[in-house]
């Protein structure tokens, strides 16, 4: 067993950290640091910055524009990535379609968006869920019937991140009524500049806008836009809700976040001395970080499994339940830090930061309790919690 | 042991029940808190028209001559509306604050007033450095021979901008964070050298920063005795935290039965998600958390008027606990409503915000936590 990092992947550390330190644009990162809202520009920006060095798609092959380095690299670079504060690389090209279309797609559909997925030029959107879709992913009703060269869609997709920066979605649509539920499914792109789509914002209880319901009404999409064969769809999805959860357990990000806990709770006061002095106080944030730890060394564990040739399996489902469950308890004691500030709401400063206007109270309260809303969210989507406990009991336990 | 209210607290309670259902609906609260006002005025004076300005106070002194119990009533009724009137600023911080301390005169002027909906209040107390230590404040009011300079910073003064005189709290001698020498001073919010800084709340309410820099205060601005002000500010704050534990236990309310609505019509898997055994346990864990809340809410209105120690162990006991269940209640209705449950538009998420601000006020869990604990050690 060897549990510490090699002197080489140290090294590959240094040089992933010196590039972010020369190339991070400042105006970004201070957006970043302060935790107010990104613009898709933001985003779009600091994306083309990594593509122009090769490292927008680590985890891809190597033919296809990624960059060779082992699960630990890319591990490491993500970790590196997330310390420095910079935008989360948007995952629904680079993380869910482009491996959909490696795995299922067809030369032509490789050929003509796997260039654009790499140099951010395309933003794509996830049309999965549906209002009576959700746990029950397989009961979604939006129909796409073919009619000659195209599929006539009629539905509706909800909580669709970012629908209203998005070029294109790629949703799972039912193609036949017959059989089992999952059976009817086929995995379909489409233009969101078609007629008939229409996004309309959902507000959640931060007062932000980050999430959509997409009314996709008589939508043609061409036929050369299904992806696999008809009926695939299920298959497709399940490939792809595997890749989503282990981005999802964020334990670099929730590194940072404790690390940001730390300095603000230095700079809180409390009975006179720093809030960090506060036994009460620090021995809670102490056992989180624990916890973090375990979560941590678990997720290494998995790591050296998959760097041994062993296929990820359900402890996808274990590193999401605990990494959210982590990510929850954080955003509640950076709220809980900073006391009465962490009540007032102003949505302008969320969005824009402070700007000129002098902060209410310290100028890192505002975003805090508004983020600790926003932040129930993490148990909830990408299969909630209690699914991925139904997987381990059924895959792992044998259980039901 | 009798657990009931008595004739008149059950007719305050249906006056408050049947207003809230006729007059405070969830859609009509939301346009309302979207108004420049955030509250209105019209039903302030409806307020003072039901007697409900005076509840707390004597009837030597224009009251309804209630107590813990009545504020109790009311505030469950306030937290099942989200009621955005300034009546836990107003009445039941400043107000009882005035009627305990203020004179003859500072009562005919301000308490009539108050009671009438004439006159808004506010307690402005917590600062910058003081977080939830009652004890802590830098406000200095110095003596001129004629009256006082006042000059502090107070931090999130309930309602502070929509008060017509502040009731403020300075040190007059003493250290830092000493109870002895606190004073109260009761002052026009239009005093010069007073700054009021508004703004929202995260559960839609209001709350200002003030500074006061160098004010000038006549010498009868002084309310009650010099230097003795803390333990009528932490009687007046105990009354304060039995009424958010009513309002918390209002709220629980909603949001369970919500929840448990939801579990009876959301269809996954060709079933009521009600049907699995996972999503009933989490329900009955809210309905426990519930339960035990009114129990802690009885507990703190009961001891609201009880002489320390006992009163600070049972307000931090009941602050504490009804700060944990409400969290952990409101996270389950969140979780199990999916992903409605986060959206602005349902109004679980407005109890779930309130409930979690609730929480913030007079002191979160951890505090109350705190004081409970260090007077188990004082025993």
């Amino acid at each position: 067993m060897q549990l510490e990092f090699s002197a080489e992947e140290e090294s590959f550390r240094l040089e992933v950290r010196s590039f972010i330190a020369d190339n991070y644009p400042a105006d970004i990162r201070a957006r970043a640091e302060a935790g107010t809202a990104l613009t898709k520009q933001d985003y779009v920006t600091w994306q083309q910055i990594l593509h122009r060095q090769g490292w927008i798609a680590p985890r891809w092959p190597v033919e296809y524009g990624g960059t060779g380095w082992s699960p630990t690299q890319c591990y490491i670079f993500e970790e590196e990535l997330t310390a420095a504060s910079t935008p989360r690389v948007m995952p629904f090209g680079l993380t869910m379609l482009g491996p959909v279309l490696m795995a299922f797609g067809n030369d032509q559909q490789k050929q003509q968006h796997l260039p654009s997925i790499l140099d951010s030029s395309v933003w794509w959107c996830q049309g999965y869920s549906e209002p009576d879709a959700g746990s029950d992913l397989a009961n979604l009703k939006t129909q796409a019937v073919l009619e000659g060269d195209y599929y006539r869609v009629n539905g509706s997709k909800i909580w669709t991140t970012y629908a209203h920066y998005a070029d294109k979605m790629f949703c799972l649509v039912r193609t036949g009524n017959d059989g089992r539920k999952q059976q009817g499914i086929s995995f379909l792109l489409l233009d969101m500049d078609d007629p008939g789509v229409e996004v309309v914002p959902i507000i959640t209880n931060n007062g932000l806008h980050v999430v959509n319901q997409v009314f996709l009404k008589d939508v043609k999409v061409p036929r050369e836009n299904l992806v696999g064969e008809e009926g695939a769809g299920w298959t497709i999805a399940k490939y792809l809700l595997g890749h989503e959860r282990t981005v999802i357990a964020g334990v670099a990000a929730s590194r940072q976040q404790m690390r940001r806990l730390e300095s603000i709770a230095r700079q809180e006061r409390s009975n006179g001395e720093s809030l960090w002095q506060d036994n009460r106080y620090r021995d809670r944030v102490a056992e989180v970080k624990i916890d973090l730890l375990a979560l941590e060394q678990t997720n290494l564990r998995v790591l050296g499994d998959e760097a041994a040739g062993r296929e990820p399996g359900p402890e996808a489902s274990l590193l999401k339940i605990v990494g959210t469950e982590i990510q929850q308890r954080i955003t509640e004691l950076l709220a809980e830090a900073v006391g009465y500030y962490g009540l007032p709401y102003d949505r302008q400063v969320l969005m824009q930061g402070w700007g000129d206007e002098p902060p209410v109270g310290p100028d890192y309260a505002a975003t805090l309790m508004p983020h600790y809303f926003d932040w129930r969210k993490s148990s909830i989507y990408g299969g909630s919690n209690e699914i991925q406990k139904n997987i381990i009991a059924k895959a792992v336990l044998g259980l039901g | 042991m009798d657990y009931q209210l008595n004739e008149l607290q059950q007719m305050l309670q249906q006056s408050v029940e049947k207003y809230i259902e006729r007059d405070y609906e969830f859609a009509t609260r939301q346009q309302l808190a979207e108004t420049e006002l955030g509250y209105s005025e019209q039903n302030w004076q409806q307020f003072a028209e039901l007697g409900w300005l005076g509840v707390p106070f004597s009837e030597q002194q224009g009251g309804f001559g209630g107590g813990a119990t009545e504020l109790m009533v009311l505030f469950e009724s306030f937290g099942k509306a989200l009621l955005l009137e300034p009546y836990l600023a107003s009445v039941v911080l400043a107000g009882q604050l005035l009627a305990r301390v203020g004179n003859e005169n500072q009562i005919e002027n301000s308490l009539a007033g108050l009671i009438a909906g004439d006159l808004k209040l506010a307690l402005a107390h917590s600062e910058p450095g003081s977080r939830y230590q009652l004890s802590r404040v830098a406000c200095e009011a110095t003596g001129t021979g004629t009256g006082y300079h006042l000059t502090g910073h107070k931090a999130l003064v309930l309602n502070g901008q929509n008060a017509d005189q502040l009731l403020v709290s300075a040190r007059t001698g003493g250290a830092v964070d000493e109870p002895h020498g606190i004073s109260l001073f009761l002052l026009p919010a239009t005093t010069p050298g007073v700054s009021i800084r508004g703004y929202r709340t995260v559960d839609a309410l209001q709350a200002a920063d003030i500074v006061f820099d160098q004010v000038e205060l006549p010498a009868d601005a002084l309310l009650g005795s010099a230097d003795q002000a803390f333990e009528h500010i932490e009687w007046a704050v105990d009354q304060g935290i039995a009424a958010l534990c009513a309002e918390a236990l209002g709220c629980m309310e909603v949001l369970h039965q919500a929840t448990v609505e939801y579990l009876q019509t959301r269809k996954q898997f060709d079933v009521q998600i009600g049907k699995f055994q996972a999503l009933q346990h989490a329900a009955v864990d809210m309905f426990i958390a519930l339960s035990q809340s009114r129990s802690m809410v009885y507990l703190a209105a009961n001891k609201a008027a009880a002489p320390l120690p006992e009163r600070r162990a049972a307000l931090s006991a009941a602050k504490n606990f009804i700060g944990r269940a409400g969290r952990k209640l409101g996270q389950s209705a969140v979780q199990l409503h999916g992903g409605v449950g986060v959206s602005d538009e349902l109004n679980v998420s407005h109890y779930f915000k309130r409930l979690t601000a609730i929480n913030t006020w007079l002191g979160d869990d951890h505090h109350h936590l705190g004081l409970y604990s260090d007077g188990m050690a004082a025993e």
